[in-house]
């Protein structure tokens, strides 16, 4: 039961004529975490829906393990959901909601007590399992809808932005819980948000999407490092792009940007020499530097922010970018006004085609 | 098929089981009184002869214009009473506020023709306060209330609460920031008065407006009772319709085309206009009242105490005087229970029958407008659009228009129901849903769909949720819509007056007949317990509700 797959097989989602999501495929792994990640209108919450069973699955097939489940209807899906406004009912105290589940299942009562009463310490609420609802606040609502789902022994776990709600301190609290949860009870996990940063952390793999066509799928550290594509590169964490070109000539491949050639070993054999195409690199990965190979451009504004440095540079074409310094390397401060030349980490550049379409980088 | 369709069908099937009821009891009547307003009377004939005799003489047609008349200054002087009144509740400290705000729901909620006939009781000829005052100013002067001040004054004395309670409504969503926002860009207190407060009620005024406007237009009890020569639309279908000298069902149902369509109109008018300028307001800091200055809080308390007590009169009268010893109109000497023990001897059946029939249709009203408003918020569909709107006709159609159509249509085979118990149970259903629909919906649009999600993807069946949790959610809801119903239910006299029979009598048109037959004694006492009724329901509703007003 736990370790329950999802295969996801040329799906399709229309409403009238309008196509949400089209042949869309992918397969999350028994008791992994998967993000879906995207904008707003991307398609994830649909996506998420139709394998809840409250949209229709208009083309392709999904499957639990290897049964397709078009067509069962959502209440036998043995489908725990979490929902973005908690839906506690607000009718029943707390130990009511939990317990809905196990009651439609007719399991016994003793039973019920016992497993509302690990799942309640499982996720800290022990202190007001009898209270009603709304004396709580909403970071202890979402812990009862996520002890709610996972009470009945669920196939697969969805939740659908289940921390947007929350203020932004308790959010950060409530992605560790949810993952500590997660791993503890170990059900395999989809998960909805539009917070790329949130997604990073609680996830095993992550498919980014937008447009309903999914971008890229992957475990944080790759989409990170090596985005597939643009948007994914603009989408998860803050990039700096820049217009370059690629050069081939006997120091190996490379690429130029402004004044500043890359050397980039790791460039596609695609890449044809003197094409243009994009460059991203991100603002951790830039550094003060006093060689000539290297962008330069004014420091425009500097913010503080704790444990690293943010540095707004204005760059002769105008283009502002983004460049941060750790905060420990005081003695390195920039005062706002200076002139700067700015040095890349080349392992850890990204070349895309021109359209932005997908990478150039090899392997 | 997926779940979710097929889901969607067995709400679909329910939609249109109801659409289909409407249809046979809402339209086909309403459908049936359009082809008799252009029969000829007797030979059935296709004529215009009905509406251009209507157009004819003035002693038709200047009831529409009184009509008119009444109704714009009615609506009018409700205005100027209502909305200072909420203004200055919400604003200051008033008190004894809580008392005022339920004694204005009494009046609100008694039947409006009792307020006429004790009206005449007080001011009519014979009258308890226009005796005093010939006495007084010496037997020259006769005071009359009879005629257009009398409409308006019993009209304006009730109606007024409706603009009352919508503006109060409006004022309780007004957060201060708003207001405080206004000021602080340099807006003069009083002139924030016009520019912020009015704007932003005027949305409730006119949701309250509309409803003193449909209840002037349409009541036929009052101007019946207190009009004497001056005739209303709804007297005059009435008289058209059961007069014994040369009354027409065919003339009297093209009477009834000209008030629907008006009211029908402004029913839409109103209701575009509210669609297009409603805006969502909710308030975290809601306005609170403040000590008024003493000369000014003194005229306010005047203000306020005075025509809550002037509301109150026709209830104190007739619970006053169902206890005096009469006969006939002429009092007697002595006080004691002969008007209820003559009441209940011989009108114990209309007592009976009101509380049978009411009961009856306020469980109906309560399952078809739970049902309404879940499918037409929930189950979206062409026939549950349709079933929004033509639900809350009934609003502004006149109870006895309603209860002609519904002889139209029903007095012949294969669906005769006239004179049976039945046709007054659906008159009184399609009449009084609209309110339990309305409040049941608005509960609904604020519960989030996905708890209905929740309960269903935890292995509970669509039906099983709506009954463990979408219906227990709006019960609330529901409650507030039912009481109005309840209430209206029972005091329901101008359908009731086209529609009974001898056996099918209600307590209403009891106490209507014997007004006209000036036999005040147990007209009081019927009426009296009618009011007993009405504010016991209240009190047990706000009881069991823990809520504090109604929501109209």
């Amino acid at each position: 039961m736990k370790n329950t797959t999802i295969r996801v097989d040329n799906v399709t989602k229309r409403y009238g004529d309008k196509t949400i999501i089209s042949d869309l495929s992918l397969e999350v792994k028994g008791g992994e975490f998967f993000t879906l990640l995207g904008p707003s209108g991307c398609g994830k919450t649909t996506l998420l829906r139709m394998i809840a069973g409250f949209n229709t699955i208009e083309g392709g097939t999904i499957y639990f393990n290897d049964t397709p489940i078009n067509d069962i209807k959502p209440y036998k899906r043995n489908i725990g959901m979490v929902f973005q406004n908690y839906a506690i009912f607000p009718h029943m105290s707390v130990r009511k909601n939990i317990e809905y589940g196990l009651v439609q299942r007719h399991i016994p009562r003793p039973e019920i007590k016992k497993r509302v009463d690990e799942i309640i310490e499982t996720v800290k609420i022990g202190e007001h399992a009898e209270k009603s609802p709304n004396q709580l606040s909403g970071g202890q609502q979402q812990r009862v809808a996520l002890a709610r789902a996972i009470v009945i022994h669920p196939a697969v776990l969805l939740m659908d932005e289940p921390l947007s709600n929350l203020d932004a301190k308790l959010r950060v609290e409530m992605r560790t819980a949810i993952r500590d949860v997660q791993k503890e009870v170990d059900i395999t996990t989809v998960y909805v948000t539009h917070d790329q940063e949130e997604a990073l952390v609680v996830s095993d793999r992550i498919a980014v999407m937008n447009f309903g066509k999914i971008q890229q799928i992957g475990a944080p550290l790759e989409l990170y490092t090596r985005p597939a594509n643009l948007f994914v590169a603009t989408f998860v964490g803050t990039n700096n792009v820049f217009d370059g070109s690629v050069v081939r000539g006997e120091g190996g491949p490379a690429v130029t940007v402004g004044p500043m050639t890359i050397p980039m070993p790791n460039l596609s054999p695609d890449a044809q020499d003197g094409q243009k195409v994009k460059v991203t690199i991100r603002p951790e990965e830039l550094r003060f530097v006093s060689d000539s190979n290297a962008l330069v451009g004014r420091v425009k504004a500097r913010t503080f922010l704790g444990s690293y440095i943010d540095y707004e540079i204005l760059l002769p074409d105008g283009e502002v970018i983004e460049i941060s310094q750790d905060a420990g390397d005081f003695a390195n401060m920039v005062e706002v006004g200076k002139d700067v030349a700015l040095g890349a980490d080349a392992k850890r550049v990204n070349v895309f085609t021109e359209d932005g379409a997908s990478s150039l980088i090899r392997g | 098929m997926s779940m979710r369709q097929k889901n969607r069908s067995v709400w679909l099937w329910i939609t249109i089981a109801i659409f289909l009821a409407m249809c046979l009891f809402l339209f086909y009547p309403l459908i049936k009184l359009f082809i008799s307003a252009f029969q000829e009377t007797g030979t059935g004939e296709f004529t215009f002869e009905n509406f251009l005799k209507f157009c004819s003489k003035p002693y038709y047609y200047r009831s529409l214009f009184n009509s008119i008349k009444v109704t714009v200054v009615v609506t009018l002087l409700c205005c100027i009473i209502g909305i200072p009144m909420a203004y200055i509740m919400s604003n200051y400290e008033i008190k004894g506020k809580r008392v005022i705000e339920i004694l204005i729901i009494v009046s609100l909620l008694s039947p409006p023709f009792i307020g006429a006939y004790s009206w005449i009781v007080l001011l009519g000829r014979n009258g308890i306060i226009s005796n005093f005052l010939k006495s007084i100013t010496g037997s020259g002067i006769e005071f009359s209330i009879y005629g257009f001040g009398g409409i308006v004054l019993v009209f304006t004395m009730k109606l007024y609460a409706y603009i009352y309670m919508y503006a109060s409504g409006g004022l309780s969503k007004i957060d201060v920031s708003l207001t405080e926002a206004a000021e602080n860009l340099g807006c003069h207190p009083l002139k924030k008065v016009f520019n912020m407060i009015v704007p932003l009620i005027l949305p409730s005024v006119m949701a309250g407006a509309l409803v003193v406007f449909a209840n002037t237009f349409t009541d036929f009890g009052t101007p019946m009772m207190i009009g004497e020569g001056y005739r209303t639309m709804p007297v005059l279908v009435f008289q058209e319709f059961v007069g014994e000298v040369g009354g027409s069902a065919n003339y009297a149902a093209a009477l009834s085309m000209i008030m629907l369509v008006i009211t029908i109109a402004i029913f839409l008018v109103q209701r575009y206009i509210t669609n297009k300028k409603s805006f969502e307001m909710s308030s975290l800091r809601p306005i609170v009242p403040v000590k008024p200055k003493k000369l000014s809080g003194f005229f306010m308390h005047l203000f306020i105490y005075l025509f809550v007590l002037i509301s109150l009169l026709p209830q104190i009268t007739v619970i006053v005087s169902s206890f005096k010893n009469m006969s006939g109109p002429v009092y007697k000497e002595g006080w004691g229970f002969q008007n209820y023990i003559d009441a209940f001897e011989t009108r114990g059946y209309t007592i009976a029958n009101t509380y049978k029939f009411a009961i009856l249709a306020v469980l109906i009203i309560m399952i078809l407008g739970m049902v309404i408003a879940y499918v037409s918020v929930r189950q979206r569909s062409v026939f549950s659009s349709i079933l929004d709107v033509v639900t809350m006709f009934p609003l502004v159609i006149s109870g006895t228009v309603l209860g002609i159509t519904l002889l139209l249509a029903f007095n012949s085979r294969p669906l005769r129901l006239t004179g049976t118990v039945a046709i007054l149970v659906i008159s009184l259903v399609i009449r009084r849903l609209p309110y339990t629909i309305r409040s049941s919906s608005a509960v609904l649009k604020q519960l989030s769909p996905s708890v209905e999600e929740a309960s269903i993807s935890l292995g509970c069946s669509p039906l099983k949720t709506f009954a463990k949790i979408t219906g227990p959610l709006m019960l609330s809801g529901v409650f507030s819509g039912l009481i109005l119903s309840w209430v209206t239910l029972i005091t329901e006299l101008s359908s009731s007056v086209i529609l009974y029979t001898a056996k099918t009598q209600t307590m209403s048109v009891a106490i209507y007949l014997q007004v006209t037959r000036n036999e005040f004694g147990m007209a009081a006492a019927l009426a009296t317990l009618l009011t007993v009724t009405i504010i016991l329901s209240l009190v047990i509703f706000f009881k069991a509700t823990g809520k504090k007003s109604i929501s109209l």
